[in-house]
């Protein structure tokens, strides 16, 4: 081992502060949610009534996240997968210009595509007062999430020789497609469903103009709760969001650690 | 075989090709007409680049985009390279401390901004106790640029990280017996090795910080940023033509410079994201 210089510590400290200022503020609002009145300060005694009172408030909002967001991982489950196995098999211009299309959600922001799905759809009532028009938005920004992580492992593994072999032993497309193709992108599949689970239990910019009063997400009750509550309660809210996602983060932090090997 | 085998792979992207159309290209369609649909037509994309409201706000959002990502590139650069090349009791912590909040929704990343430097924040208690001045500047534009980076760290360290593991170390060692000093090691071998994913990260955190409203929502409505921009057009003046106009122009800036990026630092601009 060689002997840690000046440049050593001084590089350790600043990445200490650095995390400092990530999770810091992350552990304030955590405890400001289960103080009793935080202006006073913790002296004034640590309490549950402020998650409770979120939990009377917000329940709705919360299972309708859930609710968007398992949804969402079906769909882009159904719609991802088989995209990505089509853009991983061979290249092609309808290919291409899927995969140019795919860098989009990202470059337009989410309110220019929230606003464009109201101009177009909001006429019709019954689509733009229920779940399922924030449910369009959130597949269209996580879909490119979840093909991107599949296809990065379909390109790592020699699909093509797999499934030749499959072929050559007489297997058809459907057998080759559950028996070898999806089995061995498992771990795309998965760190792909964590970020999609995770990027629509949080998303904001587009739900906050494609929600109705009867459909409020939790990041929407989280907007509400900051602007119109006392901090308690906003921090309460947040602490049950932070107990939601924390757990998705963490295990897709596993997935996605840059080792080298991916599986 | 290969008609047979092109066939396929169109059935299998076909789904996403027509959620896409039918969700996404149709309706941003639509909205580019809405945004000719005001009296001066089409005219009016060019009159929002000379309208000064507008112009006030375009201009202040790629700035403190560009500040954003100067901000977030050094930092995660250091603390990314650092993490890479060292290991230490306590790494992996902090890695996962660095990156956890990978995901953190715009609104509550104001939340925590409000949190440090808000009125009841840290800052401005731990300013108090030392000099009696409580120093509060969440809601403003330097709250927002807190944010930004805050938001913009994690991402782009992953990306740092996972470039620098592949640099040849050979290179260093090279240039350090041939009797580099340290800066010019980082200046000359390093920094060039990292350029590709420097780019491709900056791309995608000036992207976002163009793109965010959450932050800005929760910190305070009057920050003069182009989202905020449009969302007032929107909601309070019911002016939908500039709103989709301004949109059109704020995706415009954004796309060129991810297009520009991915021409600089080749494929992996996307896969970053």
């Amino acid at each position: 081992m060689k002997r840690r210089g000046v440049a050593f510590y001084a590089q350790l400290a600043f990445t200490l502060v650095v995390s400092a200022f990530l999770i810091v503020p992350v552990g304030l609002s955590m405890l400001a949610g289960i103080t009793a009145n935080y202006f006073q300060g913790v002296g004034s005694g640590l309490t549950l009534d402020w998650v409770l009172k979120v939990w009377q408030l917000y329940s709705d909002s919360i299972y309708l996240s859930m609710q968007i967001a398992l949804a969402c991982l079906a769909a882009t489950l159904v719609l991802g997968v088989p995209a990505a196995y089509g853009l991983a098999r061979r290249p092609s211009a309808f290919g291409r210009a899927i995969e140019e299309l795919m860098v989009m959600p990202v470059a337009i922001p989410g309110l220019a595509t929230a606003l464009a799905l109201i101009v177009a759809y909001g006429g019709f009532r019954g689509f733009r007062t229920s779940w399922a028009f924030i449910l369009v938005g959130h597949v269209l920004f996580t879909l490119p999430f979840m093909i991107r992580s599949v296809l990065a492992v379909m390109s790592a593994i020699d699909l093509k020789m797999l499934e030749e072999g499959a072929a050559s032993l007489g297997a058809g497309f459907a057998r080759r497609f559950f028996g070898i193709v999806l089995p061995n992108c498992r771990s795309g599949i998965l760190a792909g469903s964590l970020m999609v689970v995770t990027l629509s239990i949080g998303e904001f910019n587009m739900t906050w103009l494609l929600h109705t009063p009867l459909t409020k997400t939790l990041p929407v009750g989280l907007a509400d709760s900051y602007a119109s509550m006392r901090l308690e309660i906003g921090s309460a809210y947040t602490l049950v969001f932070f107990l939601m996602i924390v757990p998705l983060l963490i295990a897709l932090q596993l997935m996605i650690r840059p080792k080298g090997d991916i599986r | 075989m290969a008609g047979r085998d092109r066939l396929l792979s169109a059935v299998l992207l076909a789904p996403t090709a027509i959620v896409f159309g039918a969700f996404f290209l149709v309706p941003l369609a639509e909205l580019f007409l809405i945004g000719a649909s005001g009296p001066a037509g089409f005219a009016a994309y060019a009159a929002i680049l000379v309208d000064p409201r507008y112009v006030a706000s375009l201009a202040s959002t790629i700035a403190l985009s560009a500040a954003v990502t100067a901000a977030t590139l050094v930092i995660s650069g250091i603390a990314g390279l650092f993490l890479s090349r060292n290991r230490f009791p306590g790494r992996d912590l902090l890695v996962s401390l660095l990156t956890l909040p990978l995901a953190f929704p715009g609104v509550v990343i104001g939340f925590l901004v409000i949190m440090l430097a808000g009125r009841q924040g840290l800052i401005g208690a731990l300013s108090n106790a030392l000099t009696g001045e409580r120093i509060v500047f969440a809601y403003s534009m330097v709250g927002l640029f807190m944010g930004y980076v805050y938001f913009s760290i994690p991402r782009t360290i992953l990306t740092v990280m996972a470039s620098a593991e592949k640099l040849d170390p050979r290179l260093e060692e090279a240039a350090r017996s041939l009797g580099a000093a340290p800066w010019r090691v980082v200046r000359d071998v390093i920094l060039p090795g990292l350029k590709p994913a420097l780019i491709a990260a900056g791309a995608i955190c000036f992207a976002t910080s163009m793109g965010a409203f959450g932050t800005a929502f929760t910190l305070a409505t009057h920050i003069n940023v182009l989202p905020m921009t449009i969302y007032t057009e929107f909601t309070l003046q019911a002016n939908i033509a500039a709103a989709a106009a301004l949109s059109f122009v704020l995706g415009a800036v954004t796309w060129a410079v991810l297009a520009l990026a991915r021409s600089a630092a080749g494929a992996s601009v996307a896969a970053a994201g």
